[in-house]
């Protein structure tokens, strides 16, 4: 048996790994996807006093610290049986709305566009941002610069503290918006839907256009048939803040729609000893194991997803491209890599939404905060993640002290479908008997970078690509190849 | 002038330190003029074993992020400290343990039973836990052993400087790595760069009452914010007494929040929980023991208060379970 | 003996050193397992010493000041009071019995209360045991060297 360890982010940062294993013949016996870490938050929030959760969990990830903050935050409002008023609500909402622009430009600029605008088979020495730089000039890599930072001056402008925020307090926020804030947010928004806009057309000419990439879009390496499951508003249109979750099947009928209070009915988690992150999956199916298709528990919480469980978008622009989306590849869609696409969408949306709060007249309200009166009990708080679904459940004394947490984070969500995936496209490029190709690596790494998993931050990065490492080892453990990509 | 090599690393961290160098924004580019990057994870492709390859002390500056919580996290800080000539504990969990280091309250036993075995969304009945060796039909899979403590970097190896901070503030950031690439005489080791040389509270701009008198401690969760005046004034504890000052006044100004800390220990102290106890004992307004327990009993969870950063570096161990 | 608590005692040079000293000259037999440290007032004691001795080996902590009312500095003993009230809860969530520090007021004459003070304390270690906490982790996990 010959073994093939693949270390995408490299060894050294420890935050996942993936191994191949190969039969005698050169064939694809298994893959497993490992992560080697656990922090035990759910452990050490007990004994806290609820309301400093969330300052505490944005350190679950310091790349996406908002969303925890934000689900922990709801999840806060709920343990005191407490509504913030409208202005706090909108305000949570937009200080959101600025993360997601930070995180979804710098992922798509940094990880996906190298793929595609460059194209998946071009030098690898040139195939990170730097080299996007080259192609499409300087002013386009500068713009990138800039708009991952109106993200995060958003943030700052609305809640003070961007990474690792402190923003939420029980029943609202801490301090409310004044009107020159307000102004430079709402400039700042605008210039970001011009910039969405222009990410979708770039989108559009280099990849839609082209039939090359889009044979790659839709071969079938990248076709993994499971559930999808994302937030939706009232009226099932994307929601990042605020809604009930719900699932569609792969056949894309709608078999859950629930309240955050209600995710132990329709979730549960799978523990395996090779790894330290749990396996979600929905309870109606059970867990079967890593496997697709309509009796799968596996399901996928990503932009495509939330896309695919959607009615629609909630502004004029992201409608639009909703509709171009869905006439393209079909509803649902099971191709992982159009999350690409999606998430651009998701972008355009988010920086609508921006100015839409923005320019809401209640947004500099100084109604901010409905104290909590009611004794503390249980609440679960829930926000749709850049890379999932995410839930926070706290249970406390009555005096608000935390007794139990538990958390199912973003990634987590897709623990399965990333496993599947890398699989599906390890399957598609190993044949039998034939030596491991190079190219290997950048399809798996396509596969799992299209879920822009946060457990390797090195999504979220300038310049930047996968440092990746394949070693090819035979039945004594001997290396017999060794495969680097720089 | 020949380029700086630089390496950054992290250990058991949330990547919020590395996304805090890349806010410098623009700057990351004069940075990257002036460096030459033989490791950063987040941002650049270069391999473990290039790293081993290199002679000793080869690297000048590594910039380590994150608390050592497992058996891979010591490993590499040992190699790192072989291959650098300053080490450098960058951010509150490689300083002083950071969040993390609130486990330190738990053993591992306790951790790994409630994530699990306990949590109410966990279907686990054969008590199935991660083990460092796991072997499956086509052969072993392993990953590292978490330790049952979580340690500061400096409690691994020997450590130059410390650059406080959850995460340090880019601004600070850059003034650090401008003056290592400007050649500027660098303080003795053991120093704490990148932040000030005093508590938070000199710099605060906020109202306070020299003698404050407190009958009773208030929560976040329930007390109205004023803007404007001392947190302790307004009862609420805010660990700006024994922070050290550099944030930017993040939470107390920017957020109207109180400090819960993240700069660590301003010079002169030891330990950041014995020090506020000492803070907050001189506002209690009470003499008698009756009176001064109901006080205190108004406040809870005062070690995740006071060490909510350093619980590495607190002098408290846990008692063995 | 091996299993003897190891216990230091801060006290006041004003009142409780002195009724400490009292006890010496006048011959009173206490346990030997109590280590004496002299500070000029109760509320000189920094938590931090608390917790230093703790860290350093001892299994209990006494801290004796003047009587309220009679402390040389005047405040001194009730910031003592305080400190300590706030430290014993802090150091339960440590899984450490509040128990093992104690603070008791004892003046210059109070010699024999000293002595017996002294030895019922190190009764009251005695039969929690060592102090068998995690210091700093798992000696196996840390540093070699
Ligand atoms: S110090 Fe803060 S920002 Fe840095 S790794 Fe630790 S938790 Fe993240
Ligand atoms: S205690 Fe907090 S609010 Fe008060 S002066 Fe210090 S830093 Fe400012
Ligand atoms: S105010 Fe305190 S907790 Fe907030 S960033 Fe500054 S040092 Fe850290
Ligand atoms: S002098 Fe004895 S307690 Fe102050």
């Amino acid at each position: 048996m010959k073994q093939i360890v693949v270390d995408p982010i490299t060894r050294l940062e420890g935050h996942g790994k993936i191994t191949l294993f190969l039969d005698d013949d050169g064939a694809l016996a298994n893959v497993y996807f490992q992560i080697p870490e656990l922090r035990g938050f759910e452990k050490f929030l007990e004994g806290r006093p609820v309301e400093e959760a969330p300052r505490i969990v944005p350190r679950i990830c310091g790349v996406c610290p908002a969303c925890h903050h934000m689900a922990s935050g709801k999840a806060v409002d709920a343990v005191y049986h407490v509504t913030p008023p409208p202005a706090a609500r909108k305000l949570r909402e937009l200080f959101f709305m600025g993360e997601y622009i930070h995180s979804h430009v710098a992922h798509f600029y940094a990880l996906a566009a190298p793929d595609f605008v460059l194209g998946p088979g071009s030098d690898k020495a040139k195939r990170h941002v730097l080299g996007i730089v080259e192609k499409v000039g300087l002013e386009i890599g500068s713009k990138v610069l800039t708009f991952r930072k109106y993200g995060h001056e958003i943030m700052k402008l609305v809640g003070g503290k961007c990474q690792h925020p402190v923003y939420n307090v029980p029943g609202g926020v801490s301090r409310p918006l004044t009107e020159e804030q307000r102004r430079e947010v709402e400039r700042m928004a605008r210039e970001c839907v011009e910039f969405a806009r222009f990410s979708l057309d770039l989108f559009g000419k280099v990849v839609l256009e082209n039939p090359a990439y889009m044979d790659i879009i839709t071969g079938p390496a990248y076709v993994l048939d499971v559930h999808d499951m994302g937030l939706v508003d009232a009226h099932n249109r994307v929601n990042f803040y605020d809604g009930r979750v719900r699932v569609k099947d792969t056949a894309g009928n709608e078999i859950a729609l629930y309240e955050p209070n209600e995710y132990l009915e329709n979730l549960a988690e799978h523990v395996e000893s090779y790894t330290y992150l749990k396996f979600p999956y929905l309870k109606r199916f059970g867990w079967k194991g890593l496997v697709e298709g309509p009796e799968s528990g596996v399901y996928r919480a990503t932009p495509l997803s939330r896309l695919n469980v959607a009615d629609g978008m909630a502004t004029p622009l992201a409608q639009a491209e909703y509709e171009r989306f869905f006439n393209t590849v079909g509803k649902p869609c099971k191709l992982v890599l159009a999350t690409h696409w999606a998430r651009l969408i998701e972008l355009l949306y988010a920086c609508e939404r921006a100015v839409e709060l923005a320019c809401d007249p209640e947004i500099t309200s100084p109604d901010v905060r409905t104290l909590p009166t009611r004794t503390p009990t249980e609440g679960v708080g829930i926000v749709e993640a850049q890379r999932g679904t995410l839930t926070h459940h706290y249970t406390t004394d009555e005096k608000g002290i935390i007794r139990k947490a538990n958390l199912i984070v973003g990634t987590t969500n897709n623990h399965a479908a990333i496993c599947m995936s890398i699989k599906k496209a390890a399957m598609a490029l190993i044949e039998r008997g034939k030596p491991v190709s190079e190219q290997l690596l950048n399809m798996i790494e396509m596969a799992f970078r299209a879920y822009d998993p946060c457990f390797s931050c090195a999504t979220h990065c300038l310049p930047g690509h996968y440092p990746m490492e394949v070693t090819v080892k035979d039945s004594q453990g001997a290396v017999r190849q060794v495969l680097v990509r720089s | 002038m020949s380029k700086l090599k630089v390496a950054v690393y992290w250990a058991a961290s949330c990547g919020g330190c590395d996304v805090a160098i890349l806010d410098i924004h623009e700057k990351v580019l004069a940075v990257n003029e002036a460096c030459e990057f033989f490791l950063w994870p987040i941002a650049m492709d270069f391999k473990y074993a290039d790293v081993e390859a290199l002679p000793d002390k080869h690297i000048d500056l590594t910039l380590f992020n994150g608390a050592i919580r497992n058996s891979e996290n010591k490993h590499i800080a040992e190699l790192l400290r072989r291959k650098s000539k300053v080490l450098v504990a960058f951010g509150s969990c490689a300083h002083t343990g950071g969040i993390p280091a609130l486990a330190n309250l738990y053993s591992k036993d306790q951790i790994f039973h409630r994530a699990y075995v306990e949590s109410p969304s966990t279907v686990n009945p054969q008590g199935t836990l991660p083990q460092t060796a796991t072997p499956v039909t086509e052969g072993e899979l392993t990953i590292p052993t978490m330790f049952d403590h979580v340690y500061s970097l400096d409690q691994v190896v020997d450590v130059e400087y410390y650059v406080p901070g959850c995460p340090p503030n880019p601004e600070r950031i850059w003034e650090v790595l401008f003056a290592v690439v400007s050649g500027a005489t660098l303080p003795p080791p053991g120093s704490v760069i990148g932040a000030g040389e005093r508590a938070l509270c000199d710099s605060c701009g906020r109202k306070r009452t020299e003698d404050k008198r407190i009958t009773g401690f208030n929560r976040v969760a329930t007390t109205p914010l004023d803007p404007d005046i001392c947190f302790l004034d307004q009862g609420l504890i805010c660990l700006g007494p024994v922070t050290r000052d550099g944030c930017g006044q993040q939470c107390v100004k920017a957020s109207n929040m109180p400090c819960r800390g993240c700069y660590g220990l301003p010079p002169g102290i030891t330990d950041q929980g014995a020090k506020m106890i000492a803070a907050v004992a001189s506002v209690i307004d009470a003499r008698e023991p009756e009176d001064i327990r109901k006080i205190v009993a108004t406040l809870p969870d005062q070690a995740g208060y006071y060490y909510r950063f350093s619980m590495s570096q607190s002098m408290l161990g846990r008692k063995k379970a | 003996m091996t299993n003897d608590p190891k216990i230091v005692a801060f006290l006041c040079h004003w009142c409780s050193y002195t009724g400490a000293d009292l006890a010496g000259t006048s011959r009173i037999k206490y346990t030997p397992a109590v280590r004496i440290v002299r500070v000029m007032c109760s509320g000189r004691i920094e938590p931090s010493f608390v917790l230093k001795a703790l860290k350093e080996g001892a299994d209990g902590v006494l801290i004796c000041g003047c009587h309220p009312g009679d402390c040389h500095y005047q405040e001194g003993n009730y910031k003592a009071l305080r400190r300590f009230h706030m430290l014993k809860e802090m150091l339960g969530q440590f899984g450490l019995e509040g128990d093992r520090v104690r603070l008791e007021w004892v003046s210059a004459s109070e010699g024999d209360r000293f002595a017996k003070l002294a030895d019922s304390f190190t009764e009251e270690i005695r039969r929690l045991g060592p102090l068998a906490w995690k210091r700093v982790g798992n000696e196996s996990e840390r540093r070699v060297a």
